[in-house]
């Protein structure tokens, strides 16, 4: 049964190389609507009923069915000692989250968002990722800390925060970002099952979108690698890498491009730890042009990093330089006005495309 | 009763005993004394040991155990706490102990040893007289001051003096160090760096037990665990937040509290707005218990009574043990806040050679056997020390080796196997 699995996944990579119109919403077979939201949900369910080592722990998770309505049911189902409300104590419960993964049970901790991360950072960071390294290898922690990441809508600058560049520069952790319900349900299926700790960053915003997934992406035993990266749109012209939310941006950038010649590729980061390097240059190889985009605080961010990986291993083939799409240099503002300057729109991509093309100079 | 008496003894006893200084810790009891002559005043404090004990109260349902202990031994005629065998694993834990972490201290002025090292001199008591009650399976969770505890845990002491010297034969093959033992085997979970970081990952393992019993159906699973810490953690959010999750579940754990009245160069009356640390457990619905730390025959009697009430399911105590460090935070503290006369206080305290009175006095064991224990520890102490000399050091490869569980960092495949041996995954296409 898997391997027919892996073989129509193979069959279904296939129909995707075929050029499409309209590029997300209508390749394949069969395609069903799913929010990430359900994405996110049923995947939460498939894994716990698949082994009773997996449980969840977070504030509201249980009898408010979620802060954002990801646990929705799962309470219900599986009973308080398998999804637990916690006290507002993120240093503590993730600390016991991670006690408890030292023991081979496999906690998913909910941050109601990643900016309340912040408080228990010395255990994701001290207690999980490093402890498999300096028990040289006999500890390993299958731990999962998920919520949602990033700007919301009108949430002011303590709850706004990307926290995709600080996680992803420490070695020991994985740093999973998804865009669409297939990337949601796959990833986080995936993050429930690997054997080490995994940030898994939402974001908000997508949790009611809706996108088509295959009877692939549906099967209880559906898995994305982490570490590769998906292009979502073949192009020529330019590469445009982007994860989570502002890959529906570059993708929208990428049709209004295509109306001025310039056929983007557009590459889904999906795992921001390990960077999927190889296939970024590969890419760049073949555009000789690349745009990096993200909503988080320019300095020292995933796009940094990614810059320099193409300057260090395809230097020779960039025909111009790259160009780096990223949040404003400041907290988040509260006016909605501010807050759209401060977050990269459709248009700040055209224009940087443009640019790495030589076909504009602003 | 014992508190009755006890509280009699509370309001008359600093006046007649303590004539020339300020109170120390009762300071809620007795009438107001100037702050001034008291905070950060700590040469004064630190009496007599009999004013302090007569000073706790009990709280929650555990028996005064300290006290009944204390009243049982200056009696002639009394049952022994320990038969003869127990004595001497008591006496001879204590001693490995103390002489490895002396050993430790010689080794580091000789730079075999390197960063930072934390010595538990002087409160072998705690260590000893609560891990040697455990199983294999129950788990202790430490602090950077853990080599005692992963002797005591069973740890053999040539792997932790490999671990020291960075060797590859170490416990954690030289990757973890000083502060940071780990052993699978023997259930130590660390060895954190972090002050209070040990706490909430020794309550995760407790509910693992539990989560093990109700959820996992493993229905003979009672593992206890123990979190030892210092005082100055005593302070820090993260140990309330697990004295609260503790207590609302009913987690099987204990709460030691090493409490030897400094962190580094910090005074715990400087820090702490009540020094009575073992109050704090009752505020959080638990039992809260302090007792003499430099007497491992009381810290002995006391961990029963803790273990116990975690193993039979009745949920967490807090334990607070009055000990000291003899020599300074670590290696490379001066120690030249903490007055000469404090330390020879505890000095003749030394839990040790209370131990060896007691065996002798209640003719548990001769000098002879004990000093046979002496020597036999010295060359198992030397023989640590000449492994972990001969030990190779961690070749190259070892660096970049268990970062991660999952070889490549790939994740694990539908099929359950590591994605990174999946030869398709690493072909040409970035789609699935």
């Amino acid at each position: 049964m898997l391997g027919i699995v892996r073989q129509k996944m193979l069959e279904q990579s296939l129909k995707k190389i075929r050029p499409a119109v309209s590029v997300l919403r209508s390749y394949s077979s069969a395609a069903k609507q799913m929010t990430v939201r359900e994405a996110l949900n049923s995947a939460l369910d498939e894994e716990m009923s698949a082994d009773s080592k997996v449980f969840l722990m977070g504030e509201e998770v249980g009898e408010y069915q979620g802060a954002y309505k990801i646990t929705k049911g799962l309470l219900d189902k599986y009973g308080p000692e398998r999804v637990l409300d916690t006290p507002i104590t993120e240093a503590g419960f993730t600390g016991i989250a991670v006690g408890a993964a030292y023991y081979g049970v496999k906690p998913v901790v909910e941050f109601m968002t990643f900016n309340f991360s912040m408080q228990a950072i010395d255990h994701i960071i001290n207690s999980a990722a490093k402890t498999n390294y300096m028990s040289s290898g006999r500890i390993s922690v299958p731990i999962v800390f998920r919520g949602p990441n990033g700007a919301a809508a009108g949430v002011g600058a303590q709850h706004s925060q990307c926290y995709a560049a600080w996680y992803a520069s420490c070695p020991g952790l994985k740093v999973l970002a998804p865009y669409s319900s297939e990337d949601a349900r796959g990833l986080l299926k995936a993050g429930i099952r690997d054997p080490d700790p995994v940030v898994f960053l939402e974001n908000e915003l997508l949790y009611g979108e809706s996108f088509p997934v295959s009877d692939e992406v549906l099967d209880s035993s559906f898995c994305l690698p982490i570490g590769k990266a998906k292009i979502e749109r073949k192009g020529k012209d330019v590469t445009i890498a982007a994860y989570s939310k502002m890959v529906g941006y570059a993708l929208k950038a990428a049709e209004t491009l295509e109306k001025d010649g310039i056929d983007a590729e557009v590459i889904n980061l999906r795992s921001i730890r390990p960077l999927d390097r190889s296939t970024i240059n590969a890419s760049v190889r073949k555009t000789n042009r690349l745009v990096t985009v993200e909503e988080a605080f320019p300095q020292h961010g995933v796009g940094a990093e990614i810059c320099a990986s193409i300057v260090e291993e395809s230097f020779a083939y960039l025909d111009a330089p790259v160009e780096r799409i990223a949040g404003a240099d400041v907290p988040m503002p509260y006016a909605a006005n501010l807050e759209r300057m401060a977050v990269p729109q459709v248009e700040d991509i055209v224009r940087a495309a443009k640019r790495t093309c030589y076909r504009s100079v602003s | 009763m014992n508190s009755a008496s006890c509280a009699a003894k509370i309001s008359t006893q600093p006046f007649s005993l303590n004539p020339t200084s300020p109170a120390s810790h009762d300071r809620p009891l007795v009438s107001p004394k100037p702050a001034s002559l008291f905070l950060g005043s700590t040469r004064k404090l630190r009496l007599s040991s009999s004013s302090k004990l007569n000073l706790h109260r009990r709280s929650g349902t555990v028996v005064a155990v300290s006290d009944v202990v204390k009243q049982k031994k200056s009696k002639s005629t009394h049952s022994l706490l320990i038969t003869k065998e127990e004595g001497l694993e008591l006496y001879e834990d204590m001693i490995l102990g103390r002489a490895f972490e002396d050993m430790c201290a010689q080794m580091y002025y000789r730079g075999k040893m390197f960063g930072f090292v934390h010595l538990y001199n002087g409160q072998e008591a705690v260590s000893t007289g609560f891990i040697k009650l455990l199983k294999q399976q129950d788990s202790v969770v430490s602090t950077y001051r853990d080599h005692v505890h992963a002797l005591s845990k069973g740890v053999p002491a040539r792997a932790v003096m490999s671990e020291l010297f960075g060797k590859t034969t170490g416990c954690c093959r030289g990757q973890g160090g000083s502060m940071h033992m780990f052993s699978r085997e023997h259930n130590l979970l660390g060895g954190f760096a972090f002050i209070g970081e040990g706490i909430p990952v020794a309550t995760g393992a407790a509910f693992t037990s539990k989560y093990k019993r109700e959820v996992l159906k493993e229905a003979d699973c009672d593992h206890v665990t123990l979190a030892f810490f210092g005082d100055g953690t005593c302070n820090n959010g993260q140990f309330f937040e697990c004295l609260n999750m503790a207590a609302l579940w009913k987690l099987p754990i204990v709460f030691v509290v090493e409490n030897n009245l400094w962190a580094i160069g910090m005074s715990h009356l400087r820090a702490t707005s009540d020094p009575q640390i073992y109050k704090k457990g009752p505020a959080f619905g638990m039992p809260g218990i302090h007792v003499d730390g430099m007497d491992v025959l009381k810290v002995r009697e006391v961990a029963k009574e803790a273990i116990g009430r975690a193993r039979r399911g009745e949920g967490p105590t807090l334990v607070e043990c009055e000990t000291y460090r003899f020599r300074g935070h670590s290696l490379a503290d001066p120690d030249e806040l903490r007055d000469p006369a404090e330390k020879a206080h505890y000095a003749a305290r030394d839990p040790i050679t209370a131990l060896k009175k007691y065996l002798i006095e209640n003719s548990l064991a001769s000098e002879a056997d004990l000093k046979a224990i002496d020597k036999k520890i010295d060359e198992v102490v030397e023989d640590a020390v000449e492994f972990a000399d001969e030990s190779p050091v961690p070749s190259q490869s070892q660096l970049l080796e268990n970062v991660f569980a999952d070889p490549k960092g790939f994740g694990i495949g539908p099929d359950g196997r590591y994605r990174c041996e999946d030869p398709k995954f690493t072909e040409g296409t970035a789609h699935v």
